[in-house]
């Protein structure tokens, strides 16, 4: 496949931050919720709002509700994720918001994803009584994966984090297939829906709940998207391409994040 | 009521409520006591080696820093340490030599300054020993259930999970729809300490703008310390009851002192200190590097205000306050490094 947007001379007016950044906003609907974390997720929710969303609930864990936010902010507890907010509430109010069905998407991340979309943030090698490396752990990702209606995950794609299986399930995707979920006792219906990474978005097959591509970035071809997969990715016949974004998106992007922590420079 | 599934990890600050409730008849009182003591007098009367304790705030939000540098400063050690969003407080209580153990919900991270080298090591090293797994909202909720005096609280969390598998909690078929749901065992902590704008001298606070689970973890605290920016009088919290956040007659100790939560952000007042933050994340990439870094800013002040003064003084709270309210920049060594 060769890329449309970008010619070999040219250097592309955005990055895959960007892209990835936009890609996500356009999954939010208007008069959702969506339940956002640190990083990315808070400029897609801020994008979505500032652009095709205008009624995008967003709500943080550590009490937030509501915000207009003009600044991305460090932390999901900073002070910029009350500004133009309707509450300054709670962990309780927010957590139980979730879990009683009012948020219909929830962005996570990781160091790892499997075929089933599940996630691990808790360590990497070694055992977890001796880790090689100790990361944070759960946080309120495992909250997020297991009662927002949607998930939407988004993170950097190498063989080594697309893997056939997680080392360890911090936040639960579809588990071990279909109806995994439902007989663990999770809410019904939920689940991740879209995987966001720097080469191409993805969903889940209805059926199976494995990842299956659903579109290639520009510049990138279905080999290099297998090459960065460690398990074996259902590739439909007919992949779309992503749309790029625009100079405008860009420009709002830079706008949100003056200093460029979550989009870069 | 039917156990279907166990996790494996150490059950940590669960009291059967009977007996917690003995505890609060023995220990605790609602006369009106002036309660204003000095950081080091409170930390030496209700700090004890190998306690459980949770920190307010959020890691790098509203946290009373002037007693984290305390119990470093008194060689507290053996603390078990709630790791609920316990990010930077955890790390220089880990570096201070004070911390045996940790249930992770979210540590060793400082979100998107990225890890912290300092947890990864003590971990990593096994000098420190994460003995439980468990998610942010389940935290949260096992303090609900030591708030509420009873011995666990439902939710639908962490099944199917890892997460689940290494948390002390249970899963069990409910009841109500028959079908399996996870029961988080309370926590009451040993000593928790929570930073407040305001307080009166019995301990009644005020905290504004978002609460994280400060509500919650005060109610469920066996021991609660209040650090505060200022004391006010009791008249000012009666004229205005519904601004109460922790009732007084649930704390044991309130200390005033002012920007007692630098260098993180105090809601309104001042943002982040990125620069001292940095520097900690940088010196904390070595053991020496970690005790050079306690040296100077722990040891090396006689108390918070000295450490104010040798962190840049009023002229760096004011700009810390511009930043806050969008009126200067964020200066940040780990942005420059991303840029």
């Amino acid at each position: 496949m060769r890329p449309m947007a970008v010619s070999e001379t040219e250097k592309p007016h955005y990055t895959q931050t960007h892209l990835m950044a936009v890609a996500a906003a356009r999954v939010l609907e208007n008069n959702r919720s969506v339940f956002v974390g640190t990083g990315l997720p808070m400029i897609a929710g801020m994008f979505a709002q500032r652009t095709h969303a205008p009624n995008l609930l967003i709500i943080f864990e550590a009490g937030a509700v509501g915000p207009q936010m003009k600044m991305l902010p460090i932390s999901v507890g900073d002070s910029r994720t009350t500004y133009r907010a309707i509450a300054a509430s709670s962990m309780h109010d927010n957590m139980s918001f979730a879990q009683a069905g009012w948020l219909d998407y929830g962005f996570l991340g990781g160091a790892q994803i499997d075929k089933y979309g599940n996630l691990n943030t808790t360590y990497i090698g070694g055992s977890w009584d001796h880790p090689k490396v100790r990361l944070p752990g759960s946080g309120g990702a495992n909250d997020v994966g297991s009662n927002c209606r949607h998930t939407i995950i988004i993170m950097r794609q190498e063989a080594q984090k697309f893997v056939d299986k997680v080392t360890f399930i911090t936040t639960p995707g579809y588990l071990d297939g279909p109806g995994a979920r439902e007989r663990a006792g999770l809410p019904a219906g939920s689940g991740p829906i879209k995987v966001i990474s720097q080469l191409g978005i993805y969903g889940f097959d209805e059926k199976t709940k494995l990842m299956a591509l659903e579109s290639i970035h520009p510049g990138v071809t279905a080999e290099q998207i297998v090459a960065n997969t460690g398990f074996k990715l259902t590739i439909p016949a007919e992949v779309p391409q992503t749309p790029a974004p625009t100079r405008e998106d860009v420009a709002l992007l830079r706008e949100l994040d003056p200093t460029g922590m979550a989009i870069g420079k | 009521m039917k156990v279907i599934d166990q996790g494996e990890g150490e059950l940590v600050g669960w009291h059967d409520p009977d007996e917690n409730r003995e505890w609060i008849h023995k220990n605790k009182s609602p006369a009106l006591v002036d309660k204003r003591m000095a950081i080091a007098e409170a930390v030496s009367r209700f700090v004890k080696d190998g306690d459980v304790l949770g920190m307010g705030g959020f890691g790098h939000i509203r946290v009373s820093f002037s007693g984290i540098y305390e119990m470093i400063r008194q060689k507290k050690k053996n603390l078990t340490v709630l790791g609920k969003t316990a990010v930077h407080d955890m790390d220089v209580l880990i570096g201070g030599g004070c911390v045996a153990k940790v249930e992770v919900a979210y540590s060793f991270g400082h979100e998107l300054r990225g890890l912290s080298p300092c947890g990864r090591r003590g971990v990593e090293s096994g000098r420190v020993k994460v003995v439980s797994e468990i998610s942010n909202g389940g935290f949260q909720w096992r303090f609900l259930g030591g708030m509420m005096g009873v011995p666990f609280v439902p939710c639908r969390m962490m099944q199917g999970s890892d997460t689940f598998r290494k948390s002390s909690a249970k899963i069990v078929e409910d009841p109500f729809t028959g079908k399996p749901i996870c029961l988080l065992p309370s926590c009451n902590p040993d000593v928790v300490f929570i930073h407040v704008p305001r307080c009166d001298m019995f301990g009644n606070c005020q905290i504004d703008d978002i609460l994280i689970e400060d509500f919650e973890l005060a109610r469920a605290a066996r021991r609660l310390i209040v650090t505060t920016e200022e004391v006010i009088d009791n008249e000012e919290i009666r004229k205005k009851p519904d601004q109460t956040k922790i009732p007084g007659f649930i704390v044991d100790a309130v200390v005033e002192v002012k920007y007692g939560a630098h260098p993180t952000l105090m809601p309104g007042k001042y943002f982040f200190d990125e620069e001292i933050i940095g520097e900690w994340l940088s010196m904390s990439k070595t053991d020496e590097g970690t005790e050079e870094w306690i040296d100077k800013y722990v040891h090396g002040a006689a108390d918070f205000q000295e450490y104010i003064k040798m962190v840049g003084g009023e002229a760096k709270m004011k700009y810390l306050h511009d930043v806050e309210h969008y009126k200067a920049d964020l200066k940040a060594p780990w942005l420059d490094k991303k840029r």
